[in-house]
């Protein structure tokens, strides 16, 4: 079968995988003085401007998702994997045009490792949730009982990261092949995503659409990254196991997408080396 | 393996498509529903074809030279024989593992240091982790970059960046090597450091396809070569043979473009002229000249005639051994100056000339027909005066031609000061002004008495 070679030819790249995600993440914050550290600087910051927006500005302060700085973390860490690489993906064909014209490999690949470069980095990112969860937890004590965030329910974790990778994959293969062919999906593509931003519960919970209008209903329902948002937040913040069922139907749209992504990308293959 | 051949290439032709704005969505649409991407194209109005029905079998262990000029299909050829591009009728089978240098530093990121990038490349271009762990001492020593190997790429000059690519590129271990053109890079001693790689991959009994300008590159190194002319096969086979219709073949398409400037200049140069009148030296007579262009940078020296035109040199031609009118040759070529003259009235020992200059104004060699005792007694009426060169072994370069008859005292009837100019080339590489005669001979070492054996 043509997909089973395929595959077989992805995996004996294996190693060009894993040395190109290394140097995707070596080069990334490389000559910067701060290296690495912006791993954790970049959503740190973003995080600061939106618990200044919201709750100093606004003057938004749901109880319900107080600390407000986990609960943003929680959702806003995911989406930043998944919204980096969608933009990195769709442009990794052209961005490696010399390689796709001049070197012998799958060229999948390079989509892939974008994906995989920022899973790295989102999974790192992580790490920042301890400190706050210490100080929030133990040191000013939040009064808030539904906030628990070490709890037993990280062992979901796995599947959860699982479910998303395959949709962000999904999408990777289709925008990459296609901004081939049409390279305004680039253009487009972060001003989609800053509007999907705002209607995935990410700055507000997800009771905000729930109880809304049956039309947020309905977007909440069909919107994959909301389902996959929530069991992020059920996981980090609420200790709560997240909604299987839910994470199921994601999980199969997703793979219903990887396959028709890369049979899309697959069907276009041969052009890339000619039109990049 | 059995198989024995290497490669095997099969009617292959590589249609590119035109693209134009309308018809990509047709395209986008036929190729997702009918996987039709290559197939349509047959419709010949907006396709380009950069190769047409090349078919040819490499053996395994051989060595083949892929030559052309630009845009002949070299690179696509060897970009179809790596699957780097899928040929749209035709096909091409391999029997081993292929690696392709068709750029070198492909995937070096210039953020990170050649000790990092070594590790890219090297698994970019096939290479397995242990084989580089194993090589790796061998790559940074051969690369010669010292300490800057830890510094990042984007610090490297191009001759540094290319030794390091290089260095990578020439430690893979295919059973088929593609080469494109990546050996021009480098100073001398590193080129040679490279041609000793390859020809250590030569007698591991590799299949290496190669593709260059360098034609003496290519006569030294290849067993066999394909020349393409335009996407189509022109010659394939013994690389002296090959090579030589090649540039046959180019320096006939360079005549007939020279003959077209020649013709313009002619044009130009016809508003230019100027005419004054000069006293002779030996004799003097008075005569007239007539300036036919002024001095440029490509020919700093004005073209003139002058002389008394009791006999006119009408038309000068170069000819080959075939006897066709050239203006191009090949060093060490057989060739003939022919004068087609014109005389008014009966003319006593005329005397022909010619000299040969080098473009700097060196002169090569100059005779007439009084020096070399070639006695013409009387001319009258037209006719024509020949002198046959053996053996032309001129180096490459450009050339200028006098012609002239005049008295055995030197009075000009007709002098054509460098009014006629010619180009030599050559595929060796040897250096100078001309080329002698010459045998090389190695005699016994002065260690070896002892044993020496009949040569």
């Amino acid at each position: 079968m043509h997909i089973i070679h395929n595959l077989n030819n992805l995996y004996q790249h294996r190693n060009l995988i894993y040395t190109l995600v290394q140097r995707e993440l070596k080069a990334r914050y490389r000559g910067s003085m701060l290296g690495f550290f912006w791993t954790f600087l970049n959503p740190f910051l973003l995080m600061v401007i939106y618990s200044l927006v919201f709750s100093v500005f606004l003057r938004y302060s749901d109880p319900a998702i107080q600390p407000y700085a986990v609960y943003l973390f929680s959702g806003l860490l995911p989406w930043l994997w998944f919204s980096s690489a969608t933009i990195e993906s769709t442009a990794s064909l052209l961005e490696g045009g010399n390689l796709v014209k001049k070197v012998i490999f799958p060229t999948e690949i390079l989509p892939i490792v974008k994906v995989l470069s920022n899973l790295v980095n989102f999974l790192l990112s992580l790490l920042m949730l301890i400190p706050f969860n210490i100080y929030y937890l133990y040191i000013s004590k939040t009064a808030n009982t539904l906030y628990k965030p070490f709890s037993l329910s990280l062992v979901y974790l796995p599947v959860v990261v699982l479910v998303h990778l395959a949709f962000i994959m999904g999408l990777a293969l289709l925008l990459s092949s296609l901004n081939v062919h049409f390279r305004d999906i680039f253009q487009l593509i972060a001003n989609l995503l800053t509007f999907w931003f705002f209607l995935t519960p990410i700055i507000y919970p997800k009771e905000t659409l729930l109880n809304g209008s049956a039309m947020m209903r309905w977007q909440y329902r069909l919107n994959p990254l909301a389902h996959i948002t929530a069991a992020y937040q059920h996981i980090f913040f609420y200790g709560r196991t997240p909604d299987l069922a839910a994470l199921a139907k994601v999980f199969a749209g997703s793979f219903v997408l990887i396959l028709a992504g890369y049979w899309v990308f697959d069907r276009l293959r041969d052009s890339f080396s000619e039109v990049v | 393996m059995s198989h024995k051949y290497a490669i095997k290439i099969d009617h292959v032709s590589k249609a590119f498509r035109r693209w134009d704005r309308a018809r990509k969505f047709l395209t986008l649409k036929s190729a997702l529903l009918r996987g039709e991407l290559l197939h349509s194209l047959r419709d010949k109005k907006d396709a380009f074809y950069a190769l047409r029905d090349v078919s040819f079998t490499m053996q395994r262990g051989t060595t083949v030279g892929i030559i052309g000029r630009n845009g002949s299909g070299k690179s696509t050829l060897l970009k179809l024989i790596a699957g780097i591009t899928k040929p749209t009728s035709g096909r091409i089978i391999k029997n081993g593992k292929v690696s392709a240098l068709l750029e070198l530093g492909a995937g070096f990121h210039p953020e990170i240091s050649g000790r990092e990038n070594i590790f890219i490349n090297g698994i970019m271009l096939g290479l397995s982790r242990r084989e580089l762990r194993n090589k790796y001492e061998e790559i940074i020593a051969f690369s010669e970059l010292g300490d800057f190997i830890d510094a990042p790429v984007k610090t490297y000059s191009s001759g540094m960046y290319m030794r390091l690519a290089f260095s990578v590129a020439v430690n893979v271990d295919p059973d088929i090597l593609l080469i494109d053109e990546v050996l021009a890079v480098g100073d001398k001693a590193f080129t040679d450091k490279c041609m000793d790689k390859i020809y250590d991959f030569k007698k591991r009994n590799k299949t290496i396809v190669f593709v260059s300008h360098g034609l003496g590159t290519v006569e030294k190194l290849c067993d066999q070569v394909i020349w393409l002319d335009k996407g189509a096969m022109a010659g394939k086979g013994d690389p002296i043979q090959v090579v030589e219709s090649y540039l046959m073949k180019m320096a006939e398409d360079e005549d007939k473009r020279l003959q077209d400037q020649e013709h313009k200049q002619q044009c130009n140069d016809a508003e230019q002229d100027s005419l004054y009148e000069e006293t002779c030296q030996h004799t003097g007579r008075r005569y007239q000249v007539e300036v036919l262009s002024q001095p440029t940078a490509a020919n700093p020296y004005p073209r003139k005639r002058w002389g008394s035109q009791e006999v006119t040199i009408d038309r000068v031609s170069l000819l080959n051994k075939a006897g066709q009118k050239k203006s191009i040759f090949r060093t060490g070529e057989d060739i003939t100056i022919r004068m087609d003259y014109q005389a008014k009235d009966t003319i006593r020992s005329p005397v022909f000339g010619i000299a040969l200059f080098r473009n700097d104004n060196i002169q090569i060699y100059g005779t007439n027909t009084f020096i070399d005792r070639f006695d013409i007694p009387a001319i009258s009426g037209k006719g024509t005066v020949d002198i046959a060169i053996r053996q032309l072994n001129l180096l490459p370069g450009v050339y200028f031609l006098d012609v002239a008859a005049h008295t055995e005292e030197g009075f000009p009837y007709d002098y054509h000061f460098r009014l006629y100019s010619f180009k030599v080339y050559s595929h060796l590489e040897d250096v100078g002004i001309y080329r002698l005669d010459h045998r090389w001979r190695k005699g016994h070492q002065a260690d070896e008495k002892t044993n020496h054996r009949p040569v």
